[in-house]
């Protein structure tokens, strides 16, 4: 493609491509994100491309093959359009009777619809879907129309349009003041107001300025900064454009976690097609602004989250946080005035800018403005990514969207916001999801994690898994952080394992707020958090570990038995040849018993029998039917 | 297959001090791990004082001084994965593999090395493991049983091959 010189030369090539793109009548969208392809989507794909062939339709129906629609787990997905007839879990072996049926043909293939957990209806068509149709898709929206490998695409749907309207009509002051006007606040976990934090680092003293991306997602259970950068990584390029325009910065720097393959390939495609194109570089479209991008990749540590360590690490050095005296904006990257944002910022941004700020503002609460999405995980029907208007009540994310419990067991609780987050109970599920209410109820919108909690989760183990995960993570700079955590993992491992004594509830509380109060950094401030909230919501669990030492939900190890019921259990023995400690013994067709002292309490018996034989006990009480 | 040198990876980054951790990574890539050797070469390509790539190379989960398995089990241990059972796996994929590391580690004949991520971003389709680079999602125990068996019949007849 040649090099765009002049606005208007986008504005042609963009009217060239969206009439291409009018005249396909048959459409097959396929989704190629990281959940798709762990399901063989990739030899689906392969799979359509040789039979279009075959049947001599690859000159007629277009293949697009997309990034990640947040509907992992009924992978690999596709939609036929215009029908937009939505086929699930596709195999290779499929491929040949969609064609000739649903494609060539106007059948509908039954087996392949989705089926709603809910009611158990077959759906036909994408806009059906529950899971969809509750979700206000304004970003996740553009990863379906899109092939995130092809520049093409982004540009047909609209793309770069704000960057040279950016370019064209606004002097850098108008562009903070309409983002600022929008209300769009950081969607990485802080919530700071994005147009606040252009406004500092515009006005900081310096004439070399940086933009960074923070696509360190590092906090488990949240996935939309890689669904965004891997299925829309120009929204993002975009966005990061007109930030540097506004602060007035000329490079720009893609901090991406090198567990997400896909989303540092995709990326680093997206870069080299802008500069190819000219919307990277130098004189962008003719306007005498220069901008280029680097992927820089994360070594595996969460800490590198944070912004100043993630500047340590783009340096080349530790991740290591510094004191924040003076914020980044100021002193950043190369002790230069730098604007880090998170992956979904920077995407949002060019949306407000075609749109305005009062479009963005109209979606939302008081204090925080637009749509979020959500990873919605855990022990729910529907997992997978959710975009919805903040102040959206977490019942209605979770119920309604989510579909409720797997298996009919009742849901607990839901963690939000990840390792700095809180657990809280289903009693608050009516309680709106902004970044003011979630913080009052003693957790956090966070990043966007949203774990859903069922009474076979232990909340002490909750905790302890987050204080694990803090202690392994925290870089060791500061001693609050780094022995502050060590010492409540230790109270808490000693509650989980039977040694928990009443006074170290106390005592516990003591350690929260000293780390809470005098870590450095973010990571130290908030890790008491899910100890905190587990405390709050669900302290009869901790007394029941404490005082009976019981583990209600079942999970605490030491606490607990699995218990062979002799009535059950036929004696098939596969239980025996499935336990790798050889603790189960018994003879054929006998009823099997568990030595409890070789038993390592794994589970995989329970796992694997048919006669729901299995059982765990703790402190003679039974937990749950498995 | 011959293997591209240090020199070669490091390639027009010379000099670069700030270009540390990407090259890190990209002999991680190749080697598998950072030798004494590997360490020194960077040393002396990037003008880095030894003790900061070694000590980045410690810092960094991504990078590991030893050097890993032929085949290497990734576990996901995210909370996502962990309320779905992830603790399970590892403790089936240890006994398995009769390693006595608490958070997986190499078995003494090479083959294997199993480790742990805090996440992959795919939670939806959790627990996932990862088999040399290869998704398997919605992971059981049986699963995980024969997906090592099936490694271990594959290297055994690699082995027969090369004898006769």
């Amino acid at each position: 493609m040649p090099r765009l010189k002049a606005i208007t030369e986008l504005f042609d090539l963009r009217a060239q491509l969206q009439a291409a793109r009018a005249a396909e009548k048959t459409v097959i969208t396929v989704c190629g994100g990281t959940g798709c392809q762990a399901s063989k989507s990739l030899a689906v794909i392969d799979e359509i491309r040789a039979e279009l062939k075959r049947q001599q339709l690859d000159a007629s129906v277009k293949l697009r093959i997309t990034g990640c629609q947040g509907f992992c787990e009924n992978g690999p997905i596709m939609v036929i359009d215009p029908r937009n007839l939505f086929y699930c879990r596709i195999v290779p072996e499929d491929v040949k009777e969609i064609i000739s049926q649903s494609v060539a043909g106007t059948e509908v293939i039954e087996r392949l619809l989705y089926t709603d957990p809910a009611t158990g209806k077959k759906i036909r068509t994408e806009a059906e879907i529950p899971f969809y149709r509750a979700q206000d898709r304004v970003l996740l929206s553009q990863n379906r129309q899109i092939d995130p490998c092809a520049i093409e695409d982004y540009v047909a749907i609209g793309g770069y349009t704000a960057l040279a309207k950016v370019l064209t009509e606004f002097a850098p002051e108008a562009v903070i003041a309409e983002i600022g006007a929008s209300g769009l606040r950081g969607r990485g976990g802080g919530g700071f107001p994005t147009g606040k934090k252009w406004a500092s680092c515009r006005a900081a003293a310096g004439d070399e300025k940086y933009v960074v991306c923070n696509a360190d997602e590092g906090d488990p259970g949240a996935y939309m900064d890689r669904s965004v950068l891997e299925g829309n990584p120009h929204a993002v390029l975009e966005g990061m454009a007109i930030g540097a325009w506004a602060i007035g910065a000329e490079q720009g720097y893609v901090y991406v976690r090198k567990e997400y393959p896909l989303a540092v390939a995709h990326s680093r495609q997206a870069i080299t097609q802008a500069r190819e194109i000219g919307l990277l570089g130098a004189n962008i479209l003719g306007s005498g602004f220069n901008f280029d991008v680097q992927v820089a990749r994360g070594g595996g540590a969460f800490i590198c989250g944070e912004s100043t360590a993630l500047m340590a690490s783009v340096e080349g050095k530790v991740g290591e946080p510094r004191a924040k005296d003076v914020h980044t904006v100021e002193d950043g990257l190369w002790h230069r005035p730098t604007t880090l944002n998170n992956v979904e910022t920077w995407a949002n941004c060019p949306s407000i800018i075609n749109n305005g700020a009062h479009w963005f503002a109209s979606k939302g609460t008081e204090g925080s403005k637009g749509t979020k999405i959500f990873a919605l995980t855990g022990q729910v029907r529907n997992t997978g990514l959710v975009e919805v208007a903040m102040g959206t009540p977490l019942r209605r994310i979770i119920f309604d969207i989510g579909g409720g419990a797997i298996n009919g067991r009742a849901i607990k609780a839901v963690q939000t916001g990840g390792p700095s987050g809180g657990c809280l109970p289903a009693s608050l599920f009516d309680l709106s999801v902004d970044f003011e209410t979630l913080e009052k109820a003693g957790s956090m919108v966070g990043s966007g994690g949203m774990v859903v909690m069922d009474e076979k989760t232990c909340m002490v183990d909750v905790a302890k898994y987050f204080l694990a995960f803090l202690l392994d993570e925290s870089c060791g700079k500061c001693v609050p952080c780094r022995i502050g955590i060590d010492r409540m993992l230790e109270i808490i491992t000693d509650i989980s394992e039977g040694r928990g004594r009443p006074e170290q509830i106390p005592l516990l509380e003591e350690l929260v707020e000293t780390v809470q109060e005098t870590s450095l950094c973010a990571l130290g401030k908030t890790a008491p958090n899910p100890v905190i909230s587990t405390l709050r919501y669900f302290r009869d669990e901790y007394l029941a570990h404490i005082r009976e030492k019981r583990c209600p939900a079942g999970v605490c190890r030491e606490l607990i038995a699995y218990v062979i019921d002799g009535e059950k259990c036929t004696g098939c023995g596969v239980c025996l040849r499935a336990c790798p400690y050889e603790a189960i013994k018994g003879a054929k067709k006998e009823p099997h018993i568990i030595d409890a002292l070789a038993c390592r309490k794994c589970g995989i018996c329970s796992e694997g029998c048919k006669f729901e034989a299995i059982t765990i006990s703790s402190g003679g009480v039974p937990c749950y039917s498995m | 297959m011959s293997q591209p040198s240090i020199e070669t990876i490091v390639g027009d980054r010379k000099s670069q001090p700030h270009q540390l951790i990407e090259v890190l990574q990209d002999i991680q890539e190749v080697y598998s791990y950072i030798s004494q050797e590997a360490a020194t070469a960077v040393s002396h390509y990037l003008g880095v004082p030894l003790i900061e790539v070694f000590r980045s190379a410690s810092f960094y989960k991504a990078l590991s001084l030893e050097p890993r398995g032929k085949n290497v089990i990734t576990l996901c241990t995210g909370t996502a994965c962990h309320v779905r059972g992830s603790n399970p796996l590892l403790d089936q994929a240890q006994a398995l593999l009769k390693l006595d590391h608490d958070h997986g580690g190499t078995t003494k004949d090479g083959l294997f090395t199993v480790e742990c991520v805090n996440c992959l971003g795919a939670c939806a389709i959790g627990p996932i493991a990862v088999l040399n680079g290869v998704y398997h999602p919605h992971m059981t125990s049986a699963k995980l049983t024969s997906l090592i068996a099936a490694v271990r019949e594959a290297e055994e007849m690699r082995g027969t091959d090369a004898q006769t």
